[in-house]
């Protein structure tokens, strides 16, 4: 069992979700611990969409109020291995109300995975292992509720305001 | 607030089911007290939601928690099943606040502050922790701090 005790945000690896322009001075690094069933990382998620920013996104899924949240978190990992993680995430976020397993087949099928690699991957005990990766990272950094976003410059991550980053970056 | 190195105190909380839950359920395991205010308040909402999600890991850690609030087990049974927590709650409703003020985690606006307390199986407090204020959330990491020292 790992250690759950406090510990810094972990840096961004290969093994994160990313997206968006290269880091740099005007394109902030932004680490969002998000679940797929939270109605405010939804907002939030659908305003970062238009940022110029690089996006990495963790797992951060609580099952008691969100039901769906960690086989919603299991599909998205199960696109990933077929190279779908943000196309299955954005599916995932713009339709919040549809996240039964016929909906998460269905948009498995719209984003034209394997569907039968697609269901066995999100069932594997190493899939849920990979969320629970990143949501014990959020824990040991105190992350208590979603969404939380870091903002990592100079090798550290710092908390930012999902609000101030949107007004920083010229977003509503 | 109690601090680590002192016995708890006397005391009575009720148990969903109108049982007491006194010093003596606490003998023989590791105890996680979580003093919050409200049932159903938003912070209360996110602190069980979190901690219920981390229920297996604090079990690794041989601990055991329950929730501690002010609200009648009838209200604490209806938030929990609204959640979907499992977290056992216990009741400080009558006399109001007896238990928190026993433990000096009770708040001049009449509800428990957002405090944690750790209580060996002697019954001896281990660790004790009072957020700055009823609206901070203190992260599960503080507890697994406590329980990995």
């Amino acid at each position: 069992m790992a250690e759950l005790g406090s510990a810094p945000v972990p840096a961004p690896g290969d093994e994160d979700h990313r997206r968006g322009p290269a880091p740099g001075p005007d394109t902030p690094l932004i680490i969002v611990y998000a679940d797929f069933e939270c109605p405010y990382c939804a907002a939030t998620e659908l305003r970062l969409r238009e940022l110029p920013l690089h996006a990495v996104f963790r797992h951060f899924p609580v099952r008691s109020s969100h039901p769906r949240a960690w086989p919603a978190a299991c599909a998205a990992e199960a696109a990933a291995s077929q190279g779908r993680f943000w196309e299955m995430h954005d599916a995932l976020f713009d339709d919040q109300a549809r996240l039964a397993d016929p909906h998460l087949w269905a948009r498995a099928h719209e984003l034209g995975l394997d569907l039968e690699r697609f269901d066995a991957e999100r069932r594997d005990p190493a899939t849920a292992e990979r969320v629970k990766r990143d949501f014990r990272s959020g824990v040991r950094a105190g992350v208590v509720t979603t969404p939380t976003l870091f903002e990592w410059r100079d090798g550290a991550a710092t908390r930012v305001d999902a609000a101030e980053l949107m007004a920083r970056l010229g977003g509503t | 607030m109690i601090e680590a190195g002192t016995p708890v105190p006397a005391f009575t909380l009720k148990r969903g089911d109108g049982n007491d839950f006194t010093p003596a359920d606490l003998e023989g395991q590791k105890s996680v007290l979580v003093f919050y205010p409200f049932a159903f308040s938003p912070v209360c909402t996110d602190q069980l939601n979190l901690y219920e999600e981390m229920l297996d890991e604090f079990r690794a850690k041989g601990a055991t928690l329950y929730g501690v609030s002010c609200d009648a087990t009838y209200a604490q049974a209806a938030f929990a099943e609204k959640l979907g927590v499992t977290i056992e709650q216990l009741s400080d409703f009558e006399p109001k606040g007896a238990v928190c003020q026993a433990f000096g985690v009770y708040h001049e606006g009449g509800f428990p502050q957002r405090a944690l307390v750790i209580v060996g199986p002697d019954g001896v407090v281990q660790w004790s922790y009072q957020a700055a204020s009823p609206g901070d959330l203190p992260g599960a990491n503080l507890i697994f701090d406590a329980l990995e020292r």
